[in-house]
């Protein structure tokens, strides 16, 4: 396929114009060391046709959502998208458009992003969001930086029930040197207050939890917020978003900076990315927030209009001193966000959290009745939880896969201390008939 | 002044239609108004307050109430008042605005890919893993740098992956460095990211020719920069021709050679930063390999190193294995950067542009985004000085500092004139060593119609300026808002909504 609209005439007439022989021409600044003097190794174009059906091939090689049931969870999850979001999100006005740096042409991103800010304001009870960032774990590795900046410490302690990738991530953000790392590890699947307590002290900069956690667990939030805020660190919260129509907020506990993994706001899981790195703060912090900001303003005209505001925090005016190297958000990904909350309004936010958990909840009692799995963690839970299976893991999945079912994320992939631990995620999308069969075949085994 | 007063030539035109854009989606709809309802609960319901431990929410989030057709007409109001590349004419430099085929944004929609879960078993996702060897092998090939990971999410991303990496390199060989090298030209993520590493930011001036000034560059070289970090082509638009001499005394230090892809779009096929001596780049998938820039992103922007770096890049990576494709991590990975494999959905989309074009097109394209620059610069050399008039690659710097010396309309003047004749205006003010700058970047998808048309309009607004300054300083005049109070944004730091905001409701 070719998308250049000059012709080969044309191409001679601008080449005169300019003065050179040839293309080949063009390029005489390159030296003859640093020239390719070959074709490129790769295969040759395709039409659309043969394009579309080569495509189509590696994209039926997948088990998706359509062909298997799944219950894997971990961050990513395959909650039911509103036909109205890929129609808004496929507007060639939005997704064609760049950096809206030219506000009197971008008013449409920028006042998707100013509301998708005020619904992350909303849902997390913060008093501002950024534009948002990659995902949740750059999210909570950006949250650690900025509390360093804050605080001006160079702290931070990270309990062990946050998602072992996001702790990764965020070990490597900071493998400069600039930030030391205190990992506290878990107990019973849920923080381990005592030991966090005796790892915070005056140089923390941060203290960095999960609710729901990895576990799926629900966290005691007012107590570790109130530990952190003990020795002057801020508390830094990493939560599902969606969830958040039937959760407490966690601006509830205090959180200083809540960040999230928000590809369940009208994402597709689409192999784990792009994601929606969701990142709010408290106001008076907004100067060290990394990331755009979108701000209300007026024009010339008395008119309300939307700008990218707080820009002299970023990459483009103080180079080495911004607050952080970004200068891109998940534009898209917040779009698809804005559409979703405002689709599905409060009421069915809510609905969705609700269905989720009473599936979930459901789930897990009909699970440990099989007798093949059984409880470890005696916290609350909301739409992922927990199990130990009795037998060999990865037997059973495999098994289990052979009838058609994904049984959920073997944990001992993560950690060896973890092995025989199963998570579970359900979404509104299991029916209780989806849910019946595989209890079933669970039975069975 | 309200809005009824407010008719002009152009709303009268269209009736007395609402404006566009200003009412929040908070604002609109009714208490009742739903578009999408709950599910219903065929299992049976719980005690939320009981169930969640004390968590559950006692108050609920003060979200839109609206119907289907109010969100979707919302939505298209904010998109009319919105331009993009199907709009019109895009050429913001350093960006890389092209056209992206349709045919990319069916591709990333398939449920085959859509639909499938990082954590899936390995077997069950073949077909996402092959897709994704297969961009690293094409990624690989073009950068002439052997090894790949595909996970940086962004371009500033892959900057301090590569980055990351190079300081690992030093670090396990006992060599740990202080230092990295920047030009003067440099994308303003490039010392951002040197910073966020930890590394002191040293400047190296450009010459009279618009390169690295290499007898100052080879003066500040010494056993403890870690690293030079180079756009080539620059962001000037030139290729530094003493690129090999450069890259050479970097290393003759123990230094490495880091090159910002961002303007990778000039030189596909016809030169290899691996073959210039570069050690690490990165590759912005979305503006190279024509992913939509979505308003701002997502992106992609994987990182190329030398088999030396091979060893330290994020994982997982993609590897051959048994006949088919599994994740794997490299040996002394810094790490993951992200969770999961990276944004898959836009290498799908640049996996299926590269397909459709073959390698002989990518070189095709590179050679008609340079000429296209090259064929826009000399329509307006005598209305637009170029500072570094040399034969520029897929992108161009102009100064508006002799027109503001001649008619005080500066170049942001002229930007916003732009936008009045429907074109969105270049890059201004960067890069920064250029007074007033314009920085034009036509791309190869743009036509030698809309070429020429550009060059009329902007000798038009020059002439505009001699005639009338005042007419600049006022435009644009025909957009859904007109210059706005940036300075106010920032005192009144008004970022959210709230249901005290007055709604209505």
């Amino acid at each position: 396929m070719r998308f250049i609209p000059v012709t080969c005439g044309e191409q001679d007439e601008m080449l005169g114009s300019v003065g050179a022989p040839s293309i080949d021409g063009l390029y005489e600044d390159i030296p003859a060391g640093a020239r390719l003097t070959r074709p490129l190794d790769l295969p040759g174009a395709m039409g659309e046709i043969e394009l579309a059906a080569h495509i189509e091939k590696l994209a039926a090689a997948n088990e998706d959502g359509s062909r298997v049931v799944s219950f894997l969870g971990g961050g990513c999850y395959d909650h039911y998208v509103p036909a109205i979001v890929d129609s808004v999100v496929s507007k060639p006005a939005f997704f064609t458009a760049y950096t809206p740096y030219q506000p009197e042409v971008s008013q449409g991103t920028l006042q998707a992003i100013y509301e998708y800010q005020s619904m992350i304001c909303q849902l997390t009870g913060m008093e501002v969001s950024n534009a948002s960032m990659y995902d949740g774990a750059t999210a909570l590795a950006e949250a650690a930086l900025m509390a360093a900046r804050v605080t001006k410490r160079h702290r931070v302690v990270v309990s062990a029930t946050v998602h072992p990738e996001w702790r990764e991530t965020l070990a490597t953000y900071v493998e400069s040197g600039t930030l030391d790392i205190v990992e506290v590890a878990a107990k019973d699947g849920v923080s381990d207050g005592a030991a966090i307590a005796a790892a915070l002290d005056d140089a923390t900069a941060a203290l960095l939890v999960a609710s729901p956690s990895f576990y799926g667990t629900l966290e005691d939030l007012r107590s570790l917020g109130e530990a952190a805020h003990e020795v002057g660190a801020l508390f830094v919260v990493a939560t599902d978003p969606v969830l958040l129509g039937v959760l407490e907020p966690p601006a509830s506990y205090g959180a200083d900076i809540v960040v999230g993994e928000g590809q369940s706001l009208g994402n597709a899981m689409s192999f784990g990315g792009p994601g929606l790195g969701v990142f709010a703060c408290r106001k008076a912090h907004i100067r060290q927030m990394p990331g755009r900001v979108v701000g209300r303003t007026t024009d010339v005209d008395g008119r309300t209009g939307f700008v990218l505001t707080f820009s002299t925090r970023e990459q483009h005016i103080r180079r080495e001193k911004a607050t952080s190297n970004i200068c891109s958000n998940h534009s898209l990904n917040a779009l698809a966000a804005g559409v979703y909350l405002a689709a599905m309004g409060s009421d069915g936010l809510a609905g969705i959290g609700r269905a989720s958990v009473a599936k979930a909840h459901y789930l897990e009692d009909a699970l440990v009745a099989t007798g093949r799995f059984e409880r470890v963690f005696g916290a609350p839970f909301a739409a992922e939880f927990t199990l130990r299976y009795r037998d060999d893991v990865a037997a059973m999945q495999a098994r289990l896969h052979e009838s058609g079912y994904l049984a959920g994320l073997d944990l001992g992939r993560f950690s060896a201390d973890d092995a025989g631990l199963v998570l579970f995620a359900v979404t509104e999308r299991h029916t209780r008939a989806v849910l019946d069969r595989f209890v079933e075949e669970v039975s069975a085994l | 002044m309200s809005d009824t007063d407010r008719i002009d030539a152009r709303t009268a035109k269209a009736g007395t239609r609402e404006p566009l854009t200003g009412t929040l989606i908070f604002e609109r709809g009714a208490e009742e108004s739903r578009c999408v309802e709950p599910p219903v609960l065929d299992v049976p319901s719980v005690d939320l307050e009981d169930v969640l431990g004390g968590h559950a929410r006692a108050m609920a989030p003060a979200l839109p109430h609206v119907t289907e057709v109010e969100l979707a007409r919302h939505y298209e109001h904010l998109a009319s008042a919105n331009f993009g590349v199907d709009s019109g004419f895009y050429p913001l430099g350093s960006c890389t605005m092209k056209y992206n085929p349709k045919v990319d944004e069916w591709a990333c929609r398939l449920p085959g890919f859509a639909r499938i879960h990082p954590y899936q078993p390995e077997e069950t996702v073949q077909g996402a893993l092959e897709l994704m060897w297969g961009l690293q092998e094409a990624l690989a090939e073009v950068a002439g740098l052997p090894a790949v990971s595909l996970q940086p999410a962004a371009g500033a991303h892959g900057e301090l992956t590569g980055l990351l990496t190079i300081r690992a390199y030093h670090t396990a060989n006992g060599d740990p460095r202080r230092r990295v090298l920047v030009p003067d030209s440099a994308h303003g993520t490039n010392p951002a990211t040197v910073a966020m590493c930890g590394y002191e930011v040293v400047q190296v001036p450009s010459d009279e020719r618009g390169g690295v000034d290499v007898a100052a560059l080879k003066r500040l070289l010494d056993t403890d920069v870690a690293a030079l970090m180079l756009t080539n082509p620059n962001t000037l638009g030139l290729f530094d021709e003493n690129i090999l001499e450069i890259t050479s005394a970097v290393h003759e230090v123990g230094a490495l050679a880091y090159c910002d892809g961002a303007n990778l779009n000039a030189i596909m096929g016809w030169s290899r930063p691996g073959d210039m001596g570069f050690d690490a780049l990165h590759i912005n998938l979305h503006k190279t390999f024509a992913t939509p820039h979505g308003g701002g992103g997502p992106g992609a922007g994987p990182v190329a190193v030398s088999e030396a770096l091979a060893s330290y890049l994020p994982g997982p990576v993609v590897a051959q294995r048994d006949g088919g494709f599994a994740f794997a991590y490299p040996e002394r990975s810094i790490g993951r950067v992200r969770s999961y494999a990276g944004n898959f959905g836009v290498l799908v989309r640049a996996y299926t542009y590269i397909r459709a074009v073959g390698g002989d097109g990518l070189r095709d394209i590179s050679g008609q985004a340079v000429l296209s620059a090259n064929y826009l610069k000399t329509l307006l050399a005598d209305a637009w000085p170029v500072t570094y008039d040399r034969t520029c690659m897929h992108e161009f710097v102009m100064s508006g500092g002799p027109l503001r010396k001649s008619t005080g309309v500066r170049t942001l003047d002229v930007a916003k004139r732009l936008l009045d004749y429907g074109i969105h205006p270049p890059t201004v003010y960067f890069p920064l060593i250029v007074d007033e700058a314009m920085m034009v970047e036509p791309t190869e998808t743009e036509s030698k119609g809309t070429l020429e048309r550009f060059a009329a309009v902007l000798r038009r607004i020059a002439e505009e300026a001699a005639e009338d300054p005042g007419l600049l300083h006022g435009a644009p005049y025909s957009t859904p808002v007109r210059r706005l109070d940036e300075a106010a944004a920032v005192k009144n730091a008004d970022v959210a909504w709230s249901p005290g905001d007055g709604s209505g409701r």
